[in-house]
């Protein structure tokens, strides 16, 4: 057993610093570090996206026929380990990390020489269209419609929780094509143009302050059969690959690490009447550092196991567990170390582009709204409660 | 990068398992705890002739030259059987601190009779008013013409009873930390001996005007406590790693009971207020799981950077255990706080094991300590 990289890994974690040091602007990592919430806006994403794109690193985990980097494991590792530690923007996920997966495992030859390049490039910007006001736990009850028509479907219904629609170009969605004894039965995959007519969305605020979600409305909304993903009926199947996706992603650690460490530099700060000089916020700070010491271990063990072809299997709920309740942790002892300064409130958005100086050290505004924003965490992506079910399930067979 | 079991690992893991299976039940923790040494002759026999004891002590000395992964493997497997045998106090502390401060000369007459299962170690070290600070020792070493001269008290010094020679830690003259081989019976050596929680026995050593001879000191006498210190964080990963077999068991059996025990018509685990338990007792199993490989991991790394992770494993392990344990008797009802389950047993080896070297609190504060508060990013 061995915890060290290769000489080989360490030469690419090298280029991988160099790159970010070459294209990681001042300003992109300012409007990074004052961003609330782990979705950055677009505009700072996509650049984010194009350079990467540039230098071939467009999609880390996609095969390299359709523009992967044909990384191991570990090169995927020490990649998200530097953009954490070097606080790069996040892209658009639901592009590359969510919709490219599954086109590429289940599309056809044509979504995927139509889609995954625009999706490499930035040209393309996606949102998820799974939960519904009626399901949200209960995903597989959702009820908007696709209805055949000739070469089209129909849709109507309505999505909810859909972060950045009012961004993008394009939606992923799990709709009903038929009526099954078993609802997941009669649920398929299918790819949205946002342009369409008869689809119209609203902006829905959250605590802390943020524009992230939105309700989708569809009137009638015609989409192209050939735009289903694989078969009809078999939506469920796909979407689930996906969620393993999206919880399990794998690496998280690095970031929560580098969440913490700002914290820890606040604490440390005169701004903060060095908040770190309090023996509990002190020891609190020692508690959460030993959490993402495990949970990255953890996420060690589970690349190892991928390295030397194992499924690392259900362990992707365990780790949505921990590391969404880490980062609650993390940003609720923020709001503790900066005292008085978080009764300040500052509405406009967003933060890297306010007009006047705000009333508190920059470095304070997004402390409160990433805790507000926070409390997400243990809800999307399958709640912590439908996570633990996963757990007693699928782990201890109950 | 990489955290797969080598081949040998694995046979060493297989046949401790196999061993510990087929040896150790509640009848068999029984008889230990009515035996007078606490553990069972024959049994140390047998892993002197597995090779167990060989494991920890360099290749030159007659050892196997074995690792923190390796002690891991077969801690885990004991915590799984409770054993009693003083594996820690003798292979693993003992013979770790004579390799970091013995003479050549003491390594070559001591190490191979660890090996062979003829010698048992234990190490004298706590004292009362230092809680768990390894610096604070008052017992004392004067220099004595023909030898050394020690006094002073010593608390919970694990499987004492047993041992051969005691290394007992004192300050000397200048202030500085030596080590002192103490022979059972000693002349003016007290010993209170008692059965320790959770299994096996421990002692208080009251030691009046010893006398020992110049070549009792360990090495050339150079300060101790850079050893002891980093004996102590391999010995918390080691016991770590037996933490997880521990909890293991408790998962397991509690797991296996709430599917049984039906209340209401249907068994416990039909509930989703125990199904939630349970994944959480899973989590904090598999997050101790990390933790002590962790800690083995980094058992050779730099002061700093060992420390941090067996402390960071001893105040998470902790916390973990702690939860397991006390949800494992929760759900077994009443069943579980009584004698007639093996919970119980499990219980309060863990408890025993938050004890040793100091609890969560002190090395979440000691993680901080080491860490000059900045966060490692």
């Amino acid at each position: 057993m061995d915890l060290t990289f290769n000489a080989e890994e360490r030469a690419f974690e090298q280029e991988v610093r160099e790159f970010i040091a070459a294209n990681l602007t001042p300003e992109i990592k300012r409007a990074t570090a004052l961003t609330p919430s782990v979705f950055s806006d677009p505009d700072i994403g996509m650049a984010w996206q194009r350079a990467l794109h540039k230098k071939g690193w467009g999609a880390p985990g996609w095969p390299v026929d359709h523009g992967g980097p044909d990384w191991t494991p570990a090169q995927r590792w020490i990649f998200e380990a530097e953009s954490a530690r070097a606080g790069v923007p996040n892209v658009n996920v639901m592009g590359v990390k969510m919709v490219g997966p599954v086109i590429i495992g289940f599309g056809s030859p044509e979504q995927k020489n139509y889609y995954l390049p625009k999706i490499l490039s930035g040209e393309d910007y996606w949102c998820q269209g799974y939960s519904e006001p009626g399901s949200g736990s209960d995903l597989s009850s959702l009820k908007t419609r696709a209805v055949r028509d000739g070469d089209d479907y129909i849709i109507n219904g309505t999505k909810i929780w859909t972060t950045h629609a009012h961004h993008a170009n394009r939606m992923f969605a799990l709709v009903r094509t038929n009526d099954t004894e078993r609802q997941q039965d009669g649920i398929s995959f299918i790819l949205i143009d946002m342009k369409s007519p008869g689809i119209t969305t609203r902006p829905i605020l959250t605590i802390g302050g943020d524009h992230e979600v939105n309700q989708v409305f569809f009137d009638d909304v015609r989409v192209p059969v050939a735009n289903r993903v694989g078969e009809e009926g078999k939506g469920w199947t796909y979407g689930k690959y996906l969620l393993e996706f999206e919880r399990g992603s794998g690496i998280a650690s690095a970031k929560l690490r580098d969440a913490l460490k700002t914290v820890s530099d606040l604490a440390e700060s005169e701004a903060t009447g060095r908040a770190i000089d309090d023996p509990d916020i002190a020891v609190r700070m020692s508690e959460i550092e030993v959490d993402i010491d495990t949970l990255e271990m953890t996420e060690l063990r589970v690349l190892s196991a991928l390295q030397t072809g194992q499924n690392p299997g259900a362990v992707s709920s365990l780790l949505k567990l921990r590391v969404s309740e880490i980062r609650q942790a993390v940003t609720r002892l923020g709001v503790e170390v900066i005292g008085n300064d978080g009764l300040y409130v500052e509405p406009i958005r967003p933060l890297y582009r306010l007009n006047e100086e705000p009333g508190i050290p920059e470095e304070l505004l997004p402390v409160v709204p990433e805790y507000l924003n926070s409390r997400a965490y243990t809800i999307f992506g399958g709640s912590s409660e439908i996570q633990r079910e996963i757990v007693a399930k699928m782990v201890l067979g109950l | 990068m990489d955290l797969t079991l080598s081949d040998e690992q694995r046979m060493l893991r297989e046949s401790a398992d196999r061993f510990v299976t087929e040896t150790y039940d509640a009848d068999h923790r029984k008889r230990s705890a009515n035996d007078p040494l606490g553990f069972s002759a024959g049994i140390w026999k047998q892993f002197a002739d597995l090779g167990w004891l060989a494991l920890p002590i360099s290749e030159e000395h007659g050892g196997l030259g074995g690792g923190a992964i390796e002690i891991g493997i077969l801690m885990e497997a004991f915590g799984r059987g409770l054993v009693s045998e003083p594996y820690l106090s003798t292979a693993v502390i003992g013979a770790a601190l004579i390799s970091e401060c013995g003479s050549e000369a003491q390594k070559q007459a001591l190490l191979p009779r660890i090996a062979d299962g003829s010698l048992f170690l234990a190490f004298a070290h706590s004292e009362r008013q230092a809680r768990f600070d390894l610096a604070d020792v008052r017992t004392t070493a004067k220099k004595t013409p023909d030898g050394w001269r020690l006094d002073g008290h010593k608390t919970a010094v694990l499987d004492g009873n047993a041992a051969g020679q005691i290394i007992v830690s004192a300050r000397v003259d200048d202030g500085r930390l030596g080590l002192f081989l103490v022979p059972h019976g000693a002349s003016g050596l007290t010993s209170r001996d008692f059965p320790r929680l959770g299994g096996g026995r421990a002692c208080n050593l009251d030691l009046r005007d010893v006398r020992v001879p110049t070549d009792a000191l360990l090495g050339d006498g150079s300060d101790a406590l850079p050893a002891i210190e980093a004996v102590v964080d391999r010995a918390m990963a080691a016991l770590g790693a037996e933490a997880v077999g521990i909890m293991q068991t408790l998962l397991d059996q509690t797991l296996e009971y709430t599917k049984i025990r039906k209340q209401f018509g249907k068994p416990l685990s039909a509930n989703q207020v125990i199904r939630h338990r349970l994944a959480d007792m899973a989590m904090q199993c598999d997050e101790a799981r990390s933790m002590a490989l962790r800690a083995a991991l980094m058992a050779d790394a730099e002061p700093v950077a060992r420390g941090r992770a067996a402390s960071g494993a001893k105040a998470k392990i902790g916390k973990c255990a702690r939860y397991v344990a006390e949800q494992s008797v929760q759900l077994h009802g009443a069943m579980g706080v009584t004698e007639e389950l093996d919970i119980g047993s499990y219980f309060k080896r863990l408890l025993a094991f938050d004890t040793l070297f100091g609890g969560s609190a002190h090395h979440y504060r000691r993680y901080a300590a080491l860490g000059g508060r900045a966060i490692q990013a």
